[in-house]
Order: C-alpha cells, then sequence, then structure tokens
C-alpha cells in the first residue's frame, strides 16, 4: 500500500438492521468531502451499500475497509457468515435467498449483487460455505 | 414544480425539511423494494414509498434524492427523522395510497426521470 493511499475502517453489526448502511453513507459523505466527481461517488456509494445490507442481512455483519489512492476506490467487505455455495447463481438477476421478513425491509429482490456488478467497475467475491465471504469493489477514477 | 408542490398535491404533512421546500423537482420513483430503486440512475428527486425504516432515506440518499413521502398514513420514528436530517432529505407524509400518489403526482407534472450516467 502506497503512503499516498487513504484508509477508512468500519465495523458492520450484524444484528442491528435499523443501522445497516451508516458505513456506507459515511463513505459517501467523506468522498463527497474530498471532491470527487458525484458519479464516482455514486458508483461507490450504491455500491458499497448493497455489499453493506448483504453483509448484515446474509452475513451476519463484518467489516468493510475503504482505500482511496490516486488511481482508485477500493472498498473491501468481510463477514465471516454462511458464505456463497454458488457465486454464479448468486449473481443472476431476482435470484435470493433472503427471508419473507427482510423482504419486508426492503431488501431481497436478488438485485443487490447485479446492481454492485453493474455499478462498480470491478466486482470479485471470495467466498467460502461455512467460512465467510469477501467482496472487492473498486471504481477507477480515470473513469473506464 | 417545487417540493412545496409535492407537499399540495398529495395533501401531505412535511416532517422535516423546510429548508428543501423552494427546490425544483422534476421527477420521481415509487417503489417499496430498494435494490429495484438502486438499479437505475436517473434523475429522480423524490422517492415515494411504503417502506417505512432508515434505508428508505439512505437509499433515497445513495441517490441523491431531495425529498421521501410515505404514504397510506405512515409516520417515520424519531430515528428516521434523525437520519433524514443528517442526509439533508425533506420527509412527507401522505394519507394516499402507492398508486394515487404517484397518479396525482404525475398528473401534477413530475415524470419518471431520465437515466444519467
Ligand atoms: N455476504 C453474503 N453472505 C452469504 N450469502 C450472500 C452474501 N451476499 C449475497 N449472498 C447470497 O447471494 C444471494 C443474492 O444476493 P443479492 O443479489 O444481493 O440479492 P438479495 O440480497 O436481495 O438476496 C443472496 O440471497 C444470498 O443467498
Ligand atoms: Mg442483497
Amino acid at each position: 500500500m502506497s503512503e499516498n493511499t487513504l484508509h477508512y475502517h468500519f465495523v458492520v453489526s450484524g444484528d442491528d438492521f435499523t443501522q445497516a448502511g451508516t458505513a456506507s453513507s459515511a463513505v459517501k459523505k467523506t468522498l463527497k468531502q474530498l471532491g470527487f466527481d458525484p458519479r464516482i461517488v455514486r458508483k461507490m456509494a450504491i455500491s458499497l451499500y448493497e455489499g453493506e445490507i448483504n453483509m448484515v442481512i446474509h452475513g451476519g455483519g463484518g467489516e468493510i475497509d475503504v482505500f482511496i489512492d490516486a488511481e482508485q476506490i477500493a472498498a473491501v467487505l468481510t463477514d465471516h457468515g454462511p458464505g456463497i455455495p454458488d457465486i454464479d447463481l448468486a449473481m443472476q438477476e431476482g435470484w435470493s435467498t433472503a427471508s419473507e421478513q427482510v423482504r419486508g425491509l426492503g431488501f431481497g429482490a436478488g438485485m443487490g449483487l447485479p446492481n454492485m456488478k453493474k455499478y462498480a467497475d470491478e466486482l470479485l467475491i471470495d467466498s467460502e460455505v461455512g467460512k465467510g465471504t469477501t467482496v472487492r469493489l473498486t471504481v477507477f477514477l480515470s473513469g473506464k | 414544480m417545487l417540493l412545496r408542490e409535492v407537499l399540495s398535491t398529495l395533501d401531505a404533512e412535511l416532517i422535516c425539511g423546510e429548508d428543501l421546500l423552494e427546490t425544483e423537482v422534476h421527477a420521481a420513483c415509487g417503489s417499496d423494494m430498494m435494490s429495484d430503486v438502486l438499479a437505475y440512475v436517473k434523475n429522480q428527486a423524490v422517492l415515494i414509498t411504503g417502506l417505512l425504516n432508515q434505508q428508505a432515506i439512505r437509499t433515497a440518499a445513495m441517490m441523491d434524492m431531495v425529498c421521501v413521502v410515505f404514504v397510506r398514513g405512515k409516520r417515520p420514528d424519531e430515528t428516521i427523522i434523525e437520519c433524514a436530517k443528517e442526509s439533508g432529505i425533506a420527509v412527507m407524509c401522505s394519507s394516499h395510497r402507492m398508486f394515487t400518489a404517484c397518479g396525482l403526482l404525475y398528473k401534477a407534472g413530475l415524470n419518471g426521470g431520465m437515466s444519467v450516467k
């Protein structure tokens, strides 16, 4: 990591849905303050928000690390939840294991991962069943 | 139209965001599923929803919207109002149902929005 990298760290509770999205809101605010183009801010904010919601509703909470340097903004979301058995299937629009209760909270339509893929320039998912999931979202500043 | 006119068109009650009432808005989006709202960035400024939680507010904020209208007479609690104030989002409550609220705003001149990059 270069010395010119900014790093932000967040702990995401898996027990309190009311707090889901606070980390992403804080990141959005910071990116705005740093003066990034609104389109760049929105790309990162929306994909991170979906990722944070997934950590809460599927992953039992976890941690988010955001790294900013001259080339890119990257967010790493780590949880120690059940993992994703079939990532290709999980990526399909509309595919969801979310409960009726989660749907009542406004999520669980199976659009989260597709949205993340759409808004981030790069989406990498590393998941092991029983161990957890790591998601890496990158937005390139040059515009891709 | 102005947010002030959104308020009157819906016979709504303003919960917070008095300072935003003179904001000009052109487009709106109605949904209870937040991922659907997040799926397409358009220049919508108003979210009409029956989903009463902080995530409705945060979703609107992520999309750079300025107003959330809660339909079917739902009233936000203090935590939701606090979240809206922090996010710079005006909140209104209307007793109309979703379909009627959207129809009234559409008739009054709001549209569904145009995609932006
Ligand atoms: N962090 C995660 N841990 C475990 N499973 C996950 C995680 N993120 C996503 N998934 C799985 O992938 C599916 C699709 O995710 P997504 O597209 O965000 O839709 P939704 O969250 O609406 O179900 C989820 O229903 C869940 O089964
Ligand atoms: Mg999701």
